[in-house]
């Protein structure tokens, strides 16, 4: 609160329609953010099925925080700080595998894969000393939700279906699109890295009036369906849930074309198998129903976007330093879906994608382009006045508009702006 | 086993070849790249190691040869805007080798280290990877039936990658 004016510097930063430059490119915000977004609320850090056996374990982030998801002797997903609780050496140095302690390599303390401080060298150095006061440190809160496993290094505060609130049923959604009712990320994860503010990243994930323009390389020369999912003349909806999250619905476009997989340009003949399966597991009705929507095309605030056929999950290292971490979704019981998910993930993806290539060199060019202080705002009225409330009660717009943004920055502000 | 004179003359042609594939690359001859290729190539990036299943794991690239055509022709387009405008390039290659273990299909298994440097809107980024070829003569002339791409850093986070590595 500035106390000549009564104003908070964030009300001055965001309006309504736009907000300031420096939000992207000032140290001290980021620092912030650090602390008020990604050290407090929830943020995704891996799937159970990257640790499917007692043991296993996998090396994620809460932004530059290393992460040790593991599954415990008892079948108990962990996550643990990947720091020694005596001088601070990382005691886990392999992206994954499978272990049931980890020993730190400076001073052989001895860690078991739920924290719990097993042994140390020399022990009798630490005469009287209390072990459990020694453990790894933990991210405070854990829960998942059908399998996608959250952190949260606040004590007390939303819980995650709280946090998730009306995007929770886009992940309900997501894995109907499994016969068996689940996904399983188990192809490995691309790592994009991007010289700009974790930000641009977010706010382009819901943006679909990007496409048509940024994207014309390679709709030009593909067979692609993804153009006219953009148009002007879309009947699809951007979307605000909420609490940051945010959704591109493109279910009024597939509904029209009421063809079975065309949401992924393909068709049940040539997926007799899935075909099949999606029908035993749902129903005829049900399953035609699903394979008519699609999978979603949601931003999960702040780092899980699940992309219709690929999931990326956004880790900001510095303010001007970002990963996208990205991998295909698998479906369980769907191995001939799997297959063309990764193909195409593969393609459209990742440092080299069709797509990604593109979006990345736009989050760069704008980086650089708000360096530059006047005009000094980042303009996001488009479709202010002709967005409206659905039936649930979520801002819609047309899937040009920039409702996503606004309801980010919404959200933004008000995990920013002292309690 | 080739005599030591063949031997020398077709390490010969394959070192030419190699160098003629870099400076395509490194001048953004597209079509003039595209052009060293089988109507079976194969052109493969992968992430996280040397040795992943390309079938079951992500790599950067893994091109059949109508998607080899398809970056092509996105780069043509000229709106591939982060090759717009083109990063500059040079690449050098070095210890080019003839595997011991040669294909039983008549196929020529050759490797190279390559060190490549972009200038790009971005900034300066080196690049360095251990090249696996698998040539193949047709009509006399030596094209590639695979190209296997291993970067140094594949495990880590990497920038985009959007030349012809």
């Amino acid at each position: 609160m500035n106390m000549m004016t009564g104003v908070s510097p964030w009300e001055r930063l965001i309006r309504p329609d736009r907000v300031h430059g420096s939000l992207y490119t000032d140290p001290e915000i980021f620092e912030a953010e650090l602390k008020n977004i990604w050290y407090r609320t929830w943020v995704y850090v891996g799937h159970e099925s990257e640790v499917p056996n007692a043991n296993d374990y996998v090396v994620k982030s809460i932004g530059p925080q290393s992460v040790i998801m593991t599954r415990d002797e008892q079948g108990k997903v962990n996550l643990l700080l990947n720091r020694c609780s005596h001088r601070g050496n990382q005691v886990c140095s392999f992206e994954r595998g499978n272990a049931r302690s980890f020993t730190c390599p400076f001073h052989s303390w001895t860690f078991a894969n739920d924290g719990r401080l097993v042994g140390y060298a020399f022990p009798d150095g630490y005469e009287g000393q209390d072990k459990a006061q020694l453990a790894l440190g933990r991210v405070t809160r854990i829960e998942s939700y059908r399998g996608f496993v959250f952190g949260s290094f606040a004590a007390d505060g939303p819980t995650l279906k709280e946090h998730l609130g009306g995007a929770a049923e886009t992940i309900d959604r997501l894995v109907r699109t499994s016969p068996e009712g689940e996904v399983e990320i188990t192809a490995g994860f691309l790592k994009h890295r991007v010289k700009a503010n974790w930000k641009f990243i977010l706010e382009n994930e819901c943006d679909g009036y990007h496409p048509a323009f940024v994207h014309t390389s390679i709709f030009g020369v593909a067979d692609s369906m993804i153009g006219k999912l953009y148009g002007g003349a879309s009947t699809a909806l951007t979307r605000d849930y909420g609490n940051g999250h945010t959704e591109i619905d493109l279910r009024p476009e597939f509904r029209k074309r009421a063809a079975p997989m065309s949401w992924f340009g393909t068709s049940e003949e040539r997926l007799p198998d899935y075909t099949a399966r999606m029908k035993a597991a749902y129903g005829d009705t049900a399953a035609r129903e699903i394979m008519i929507d699609g999978t979603p095309h949601v931003m999960i605030f702040p780092n899980l976007f699940i992309a219709e056929i690929q999931m990326f999950v956004i880790q900001p290292l510095g303010v001007d330093d970002s990963v996208q971490h990205v991998t295909a979704l698998q479906f369980k019981g769907a191995p001939d879906l799997n297959r063309r998910l990764r193909q195409q993930t593969m393609g459209s993806v990742g440092p080299a994608g069709f797509l990604l290539a593109d979006d990345s060199e736009m989050y760069e060019r704008c980086h650089r382009g708000v360096l530059a202080r006047n005009p000094e705002w980042i303009f996001l009225g488009r479709g202010e006045k002709r967005q409206r409330q659905d039936e649930l009660g979520f801002t819609v717009g047309h899937v040009t508009d920039e409702v996503p943004s606004r309801g980010i920055w919404t959200h933004y502000r008000k995990l920013m702006e002292p309690a | 086993m080739l005599s030591r004179e063949s031997s020398a003359t077709l390490m010969s042609a394959i070192t030419a070849f190699l160098y003629r594939e870099a400076r395509l690359q490194d001048e953004h001859q597209y079509e003039a790249w595209e052009q060293l290729w089988t109507d079976d190539g194969v052109y493969w990036v992968p992430a996280n190691g040397a040795d992943i299943d390309p079938e079951r794991q992500m790599s950067i690239i893994y091109d059949n040869r109508s998607r080899i055509a398809l970056r092509v022709r996105q780069l043509m387009t000229g709106k591939h805007f982060t090759q717009t405008p083109q990063s500059n390039l040079r690449r050098l290659i070095s210890n080019i080798e003839l595997m011991d273990e040669q294909p039983d299909d008549g196929d020529i298994a050759v490797a190279s280290n390559s060190l490549i440097f972009e200038s790009s809107l971005r900034d300066d980024t080196l690049w360095a990877a251990r090249n696996e070829y698998r040539l193949r003569h047709v009509d006399g002339e030596l094209r590639m039936a695979s190209k296997k791409v291993i970067l140094v850093n594949n495990d880590k986070a990497i920038y985009t990658l959007s030349f012809l590595v």
